[in-house]
């Protein structure tokens, strides 16, 4: 029962005034992915050796391309992948410092964890409050403490208030974005997995989407763990971020340091240092990154 | 009014019960297939051995008498008591949940993620199986199932719809069977009973959420496992009161879980994933065939009561193949 000490926890980091976020990133892990291997249907090898942590209170970005692992990152800590036929062959996850690998995603939703998966996945033809209720279905605190969060949620995304009576399924993307987030902030998470929140919105409503990500970690002290491909935005509103390629992380630092790193800069923003780059200078990058693994 | 136009509402009505009946098998299915987009071919078998484990541990039966009997030489066959109808349909209902929770350990939860169709091929397994392992424990023989609801048509009705036609008429009144009535009742408070549940509980939500998005489901900490058993224990629960209906009516036997291919048609027409579907479905195939058989039957020979309702599902499924009520795939513009 961490439960109770987590939430005191959480409420002392809520007090801490805004702007002060790097700072109140801890030194503590709540996450810890060690080098794990992730095999599909048993032949396909997707990741090759991942490890990465994610402190309490921080945005943590996992960046990278299509296929790059980011999802499979994300599921095999929810404990998702076996409904996809993967497995976690090798490697250890600890979820403040215990093994959560034979733990059913029921149970890790109970420890604090919950996934946001990619392409918002509403429930359709449950209305936009049901759909928000639902999240709430591990919880055991009572009606009164789901009602209080249900407003706060409310708070957060005004537009959900107005569609609360509509069906999930015909409510715009940008607000099933919104309403999966708020799904999983039902279940009053320590740490949320959000998978893409940008996918196939406006430029202006992912801005929105991640200001509200950022307010959630001021204000409700969640920990995020973000795969993104948008590296530009994921950039500007993590703390710190990792690239992943093929199944191996090659690059990991601050968030700052990132935007600044010339690779990722030229690879992942779009933006050359000197004219053109010739394919010589792309074999250079590929001589230059790490292998964590 | 004309004793003609009378015997027509007679006709409809009786069509109208009779397809409340085929809905209560249709329920079962709809249930399942919501929440599991598995189509259970075992439903009709659950209602047999429902209506057959009523009636044994109602009349004290000894399970698998014969079984004991033929192993130990022994020569038992009954406890000795009688039950009342209330005990037993509540002894009947335990069973029916172990029944569930068996399947999900024994089947579901090894075929997770497995194609629709392999799934399907393990309920004509189960159903097969649990004809036989039925017949095992209670006997093959016909049984009489008498939970003390009246049969036989309804003299009071008689009496007061005598009157209605015109004088000196060959009228005697509109025959309906009692038992037919409260078959409408119970389908009535139970599809009351179901929407309420899943529209108004935390576990109904859960359980249409299930039937939305298995993934999302899992994901926001919704145990699919759980989720099973209690599809299955209320597809069950389903099967009993449709075991009890219609054994009532046409006794406990092997033909009892024929009923289920009667439900087809009824699933077809209102669609296989929604509960008003399969009432409705089974009202106007009740209502068609009877209709029909009594209209344009004497012109072509009669029992097409047998095959009106393929025929109808036949022709909606060129028409509209998911039915009158089934999910409509939003789609956003």
């Amino acid at each position: 029962m961490t439960e109770p000490s987590a939430r005191t926890e959480n409420d002392q980091a809520a007090q801490l005034p805004p702007g002060a976020t790097a700072e109140s990133v801890s030194e503590e892990h709540l996450l810890e992915i060690n080098n794990i291997e992730v095999i599909y249907n048993h032949v396909i090898l997707v990741l090759k050796g991942v490890s990465l942590t994610v402190p309490k209170g921080g945005i943590t970005a996992l960046l990278g391309g299509n296929g790059a692992g980011k999802t499979t990152t994300l599921k095999a800590v929810s404990n998702l992948l076996h409904s996809e036929r993967g497995l976690v062959t090798k490697g250890t996850i600890l979820y403040r410092g215990q093994p959560i690998a034979d733990l059913n995603p029921s149970e890790l939703v109970k420890q604090g964890v919950v996934q946001v998966m990619e392409g918002r996945h509403c429930f359709e033809h449950l209305t936009v409050e049901e759909n928000l209720l639902t999240g709430a279905y591990t919880r055991r605190d009572g009606k009164a403490a789901v009602n209080r969060d249900l407003e706060m949620v409310y708070d957060y995304f005004p537009r959900l208030r107005d569609r609360r009576k509509s069906q999930a399924g015909y409510t715009s993307g940008g607000e099933q974005q919104m309403c999966a987030i708020g799904r999983a902030l039902m279940s009053s998470p320590e740490t949320i997995l959000l998978d893409e929140p940008s996918m196939g919105l406006a430029p202006q409503l992912v801005e929105e989407i991640f200001e509200i990500v950022k307010k959630l970690n001021e204000q409700e002290s969640v920990s995020f763990l973000l795969a993104e491909q948008n590296t530009n935005v994921a950039l500007r509103y993590a703390h710190y971020g990792y690239i992943l390629e093929s199944g191996r992380v090659v690059m990991d630092g601050s968030a700052a340091d990132l935007r600044e790193n010339p690779d990722v800069k030229e690879f992942y923003l779009g933006v050359a240092e000197e004219g053109q780059k010739s394919f010589r200078n792309v074999r250079s990058y590929r001589r230059r990154k790490r292998w964590l693994s | 009014m004309s004793p003609q136009f009378l015997f027509t509402i007679e006709v409809i009505a009786n069509g109208l019960m009779a397809g409340v009946m085929y809905s209560l098998v249709a329920l079962g299915f709809v249930l399942i297939f919501k929440a599991s987009g598995i189509f259970n071919y075992a439903q009709g078998v659950m209602a047999l051995f429902a209506a057959m484990t009523l009636v044994g541990i109602q009349n004290g039966q000894v399970p698998f008498s014969h079984l004991i009997n033929a192993v130990f030489g022994t020569n038992i066959h009954h406890f000795g008591w009688n039950l009342p109808a209330i005990v037993a349909i509540l002894i009947t209902l335990v069973v029916m949940v172990l029944f569930a929770i068996l399947v999900e350990r024994l089947i579901l939860k090894h075929l997770v993620n497995q194609e629709p169709i392999i799934l399907f091929m393990a309920t004509i397994g189960l159903a097969y199986f649990m004809e036989g392992f039925g017949d095992l424990m209670w006997g093959s023989e016909i049984k009489i199932l008498d939970v003390g609801i009246p049969s036989g048509g309804s003299l009071w009705l008689e009496e007061k719809t005598i009157g209605w036609a015109a004088e000196g008429s060959n009228y005697y009144g509109m025959y309906i069977d009692k038992l037919d009535m409260i078959a409408t009742v119970v389908a009535i408070l139970l599809v009351i009973s179901l929407t309420l549940f899943s529209q108004y509980t935390k576990t109904g939500r859960a359980l249409r959420a299930v039937a939305d998005d298995h993934q999302a489901a899992l994901s926001v900490g919704i145990s699919l496992r759980k989720i099973w058993v209690i599809v299955w224990t209320i597809a069950g629960f389903v099967a009993l009161v449709a075991g009890v209906m219609w054994g009532a009516k046409s006794g406990v036997q092997f033909s009892l879980s024929l009923i289920a291919l009667k439900a087809l048609p009824v699933l077809i027409l209102g669609g296989f994933t929604s509960i008003p579907g399969a009432i409705i479905g089974g009202l106007i195939i009740g209502v068609g065939e009877k209709l029909f058989e009594f209209t344009i039957g004497p012109l072509i020979g009669g029992a097409t009561e047998n095959w009106f309702a393929y025929v109808l599902a036949l022709v909606f499924l060129v028409f509209r193949p998911q039915g009158l009520f089934g999910d409509k795939i939003i789609e956003r513009v």
